[in-house]
């Protein structure tokens, strides 16, 4: 059950800290315990609170969808709680943290209760209450404009999302018999016309996705999270994005249950095109905060895409196929929980040590953060879909669900699904060389900043948080067939179907989706056979070890080497902008500053360099430009003089009147 | 004693992985020396560069971390374990069924992560830019090898390398046109994963034309023979999955140890080919820009994109 702590009244700051989030790291751990237990007993509990409105009850169900989003919300949150001691103790002194606590804790709260709601007015007021929780978590450092900037742009496509979802509900509802309408219970039970059915769910999609950042809604993600404290950023990109997966797939699964081919089709199309916009976006920035914003969309996309080839599976009724794909996305959510929340604490603590978000300050941290470089580096090969971590085995599953396309009986689908197969590659590919830049700026070269900050390692409550989360990363990439056998009663709950995980003995060994002819992958003896070579050559050239001398760098004679000659993430990403450069909106200048007047005798060159997103002036400019001219026209009604309202009020009257 | 057979072939296949790479890199230059009318300095030149390089002494930069000196052990490890995985003298593999294809890709993208990395870690501006262009080429060319092997999964119905050797040897599989389309793509993604013109040119260190030789031009004595070792036997085996996939025929179905020498054989017979003709290839061909080589790996993806096509309409 859903616990709120919340401890103001101490005025001691550190005891505070230490105390509301060791309780809130409790919480949630209780939580994905609870989590976990109901996954694997396979019961549903139900509950009805007496609260609410009149008649109109709160319901709570646990089932097994909710039992793995609340796990993986709680297991994130107890990292990150764990994280936070830390973290907000070395957060700059003399803010008030007291709200940071509190709203901190009803986030948490809320976030679970979204997972347990059962009836449409409190799944709205518990993701309602989620929305402003965050919005004042954004808020948290209001002295800079940038900051409330972000938190509006948030709070406004936070609140198109919720009105779409509500209006969904609306819908849904009203196909409903008996008094009790608004519970997803009578939805479950009702049957939608096709027509009614495609608005509600386009309503909920889209509403959903305003959430999730699912490009073109995305336009929030890399303004609320870089302003953000790092520790709610971590718990916003994990796992707040991923209520909008369950939200989606709690729709579509389990209420409307039985959908046309098309709605999978654009599920997927919108999750590649966010894969692929996203990592690329991602690769152009060098704030350090925003590019892990831009990879939120990213892998939001990629958890699409397997929820989308589950939904185009099962309505050409391939019940196993989609088992797999749903298993994939599932798997994914759960993944980017993990390395998503440990590379956001890892940049908490950089920036923390810093005092930068800016990359290209940045540089050789790894001599400095040995520990969080380590954690940071662990997250970096999970995003990039590398063995033996935990990003690889659900990029994998996805792909073993590219392959099973070809059983489709439209032959279009046929050919065109495979395609995005390959934009899935491009995609993997993508974010290893964004991982390599990030990594390699940051924590690797010399310094490059202008300023000179004494860093020192992150504190010991943020290494536990983060070797937590990435111990977690390396467990679900080396067993999988564990955690996927686990999860497996969620597909047969939702579509009646189940992946065959294991075959033989030491089955837990080798993961044999579908069939084990078909494809197998074992983590745990990729991890070992490289490992041992390593140990084996290591040891074999240590018998006899030849000296290793230490000298200065080779500087081709030049002698005058300094840290601006190294590459930095803008250097970096050149190759990059060059060849996909026509998907954004790039500004590039270099121009020489002359001495004297003289162009012929310049001091020294300049480069400017502006990458915009291309959704944001063909989308979103347009629609606030008319919103500021239509409420500046509306404006004119109003001039502050008592007679032209009291004029207003008589001709609206006299207007009603004539009408009704 | 099933297993301890499987364990013994294993071995074996390890041992000629690592043993015989080197000769391939070498009969490929000496082919190269021949077609351009020089001189070779023989087949055997590569196992004497890493012999000399062993018993040199390491020279590391000041502010080299660990990354710079493990990411030597990584590629070499990496490419032992996909040597162990891809069926070269037989199918009774040991470590057959632990990665399919697209685990294997995804090990040596794991070495071409670190490598990328060492890269970065000195400082200098060269390590840079050869980590930034190593990263470009490899995301063109991830979806095009990604497409190829789809095309030939698709035919065999697996991705496991080991069936789809079955599907072959069983005659399912034949000469088809996705597969001719396939192998082609391969064979141009085969040239840029292994660095050779006209994406890369392995034997200069130009400032400008450099991509893999830049990320490693910090490393010196036994960390740059392992380097060096892992990318032969990494292109080694990028033949040998080639091989695998498109031409299996021979590799033997039973632990037999006449079939395994006959498979062997076969072996050293297909490598021998396969050089010649990525030689002519490459002696054809003047090094590309840079960024001309979307145009290269573009006709590479659209040729395996024409196979996977060309598999679901016509097969």
């Amino acid at each position: 059950m859903p616990i709120l702590f919340v401890m103001v009244i101490e005025n001691n700051r550190r005891l505070l800290i230490y105390m509301s989030f060791a309780v809130s790291a409790l919480a949630s751990l209780i939580n994905a315990l609870a989590g976990i237990l109901t996954v694997a007993s396979g019961k549903t509990e139900q509950v009805i609170l007496p609260f609410g409105l009149p008649a109109l009850p709160f319901h709570l169900r646990l089932d097994q969808l909710s039992g793995f989003f609340l796990f993986v919300v709680g297991l994130l949150s107890f990292f990150v709680s764990i994280y936070s001691i830390g973290y907000v103790n070395r957060l700059a002194a003399g803010k008030p943290i007291k709200r940071l606590i509190v709203f901190y804790n009803i986030f948490i709260a809320a976030m679970f209760m979204v997972c347990l709601a059962d009836d449409a007015l409190f799944f709205l007021v518990a993701w309602e209450v989620m929305a402003a929780a965050s919005y004042f978590l954004v808020m948290f450092e209001d002295g800079r404009s940038e900051n409330r900037r972000a938190a509006y742009i948030y709070m406004v496509m936070a609140h198109i999302g919720a009105v779409l979802i509500l209006l969904s509900f609306g819908v849904m509802a009203g196909f409903t018999t008996g008094f009790e309408g608004y519970t997803f219970d009578a939805m479950r039970e009702a049957r939608f016309p096709l027509k009614w059915a495609t608005v509600a769910f386009l309503l909920s999609f889209f509403g959903f996705a305003a959430k999730a950042g699912v490009i073109p809604f995305h336009v929030w993600l890399p303004e609320a999270h870089p302003v953000a404290p790092s520790n709610v950023s971590a718990l916003m990109s994990g796992v707040m994005l991923k209520t909008a997966i369950y939200g989606i797939i709690r729709i579509t699964f389990d209420i409307i249950k039985v959908f046309p081919w098309w709605w999978g089709t654009m599920v997927l199309v919108l999750g590649l095109v966010s894969a692929v916009m996203g990592v690329l976006y991602a690769l152009m920035q060098h704030d350090l905060k925003k590019l892990l914003a831009y990879h939120s969309v990213e892998n939001i996309g990629i958890i699409l895409i397997g929820i989308g080839l589950s939904m185009i599976f099962t309505s050409f009724n391939l019940p196993t196929m989609a088992a797999l794909a749903l298993i994939a996305g599932l798997y994914h959510t759960m993944n980017h929980a993990m390395f998503k929340g440990l590379l956001f604490m890892g940049a908490g603590a950089v920036i923390n040590a810093t005092h930068e978000r800016n990359m290209d300050e940045m540089g050789g941290l790894i001599h400095h953060m040995p520990w969080t470089s380590a954690f940071f580096l662990v997250g970096c090969i999970s995003i990039s879909a590398l063995p033996p971590f935990n990003g690889f085995v659900s990029e994998w599953l996805t792909f073993q669900a590219f392959l099973l396309s070809p059983s489709l009986p439209i032959p279009l689908m046929k050919l065109l699904i495979p395609l995005g197969a390959a934009l899935l590659a491009l995609t993997g590919a993508l974010a290893a060389a964004c991982f390599v830049k990030v990594f390699g700026v940051i924590f690797l070269g010399n310094w490059r900043g202008h300023n000179h900050p004494v860093v020192t390692e992150a504190g010991w409550s943020m290494r536990v948080g983060m070797m937590l989360t990435a111990l977690t990363c390396l467990c679900l990439g080396i067993l999988p067939t564990i955690i996927i056998g686990w999860m497996d009663v969620l597909s047969e709950r939702l579509i009646q179907a189940q992946l065959i995980t294991t075959s033989g003995v030491y089955g837990w060994m080798w993961l044999t989706p579908v069939d084990p002819e078909r494809a197998s992958y074992s983590g745990p003896l990729v991890l070992i056979g490289i490992v041992t070579v390593c140990a084996i050559t290591y040891l074999l050239l240590h018998v006899k070890p030849g000296k290793i001398s230490r000298v200065a760098v080779w500087d081709c004679g030049f002698q005058r080497l300094t840290p601006k000659m190294q590459y930095n993430s803008v250097s970096f990403s050149m190759p990059f902008r060059r060849i996909f450069g026509f998907l954004f909106d790039i500004k590039e200048q270099i121009w020489l500053s002359p001495q004297q007047g003289h162009p012929a005798f310049p001091v020294k060159s300049n480069y400017y360099l502006r990458v915009r997103d291309r959704f944001w002036g063909w989308m979103y400019k347009p629609v606030i430009d008319y919103v500021v001219l239509f409420s500046r026209k509306a404006g004119m009604l109003q001039h502050g003089r008592i007679h032209v309202y009291l004029i207003y009020s008589f001709v609206t009257i006299s207007v009603l009147l004539a009408l009704l | 004693m099933k297993p301890l057979r499987y364990i013994l072939i294993e071995i074996l296949q390890v041992f000629i992985v690592i043993a015989v790479a080197p000769a391939f890199s070498g009969w490929v230059d000496m082919l190269k020396c021949w077609s351009q009318g020089r001189t070779s300095a023989g087949v055997l030149q590569p196992y004497r560069d890493i012999a000399k390089l062993f018993v040199k002494n390491v020279v590391l930069a000041h502010n080299a971390s660990w990354i710079f000196r493990f990411t030597p052990y990584l590629v070499f490890g990496t490419c032992v374990v996909v040597g162990s995985v891809i069926p070269i003298i037989s199918m009774n593999l040991f470590l057959a069924s632990s990665a399919d294809i697209i685990v294997l890709i995804a090990v040596f993208a794991t070495a071409r992560f670190f490598t990328a990395l060492a890269g970065m870690d000195i400082g200098t501006a060269f390590g840079g830019m050869g980590s930034s262009r190593e990263m470009m080429i490899a995301s063109l060319t991830e979806p095009a090898i990604l497409m190829a092997i789809f095309t030939v999964s698709l035919a065999g119905r697996s991705t496991s390398l080991l069936h789809i050797v079955h599907a072959f040897a069983s005659g399912a599989l034949g000469l088809r046109p996705s597969i001719v389309f396939a192998s082609t793509a391969f064979i141009l993604v085969v040239i840029a994963e292994a660095g050779r013109i006209p994406v890369d040119n392995p034997s200069t260190h130009l400032e400008l034309t450099m991509i893999h030789e830049a990320m490693i031009l910090e490393y010196s004595g036994r960390h740059l023979a392992l380097i060096q070792w892992g990318s032969m036997i990494r292109f080694f085996l990028f033949v040998t999955l080639g091989i695998a996939c498109f031409l299996p025929w021979g590799i033997a179905a039973t632990d037999n140890a006449g079939e395994v020498a006959i498979s062997v054989f076969l072996m050293v017979i297909k490598l021998g080919v396969i050089g010649v003709v990525l030689v002519l290839i490459e002696t054809g061909l003047a090094k590309m820009r840079l960024f001309r080589l979307t145009e290269f790996l573009g006709a590479a993806f659209l040729m395996a994109t024409l196979g996977v096509i060309s598999s679901i309409i016509l097969e």
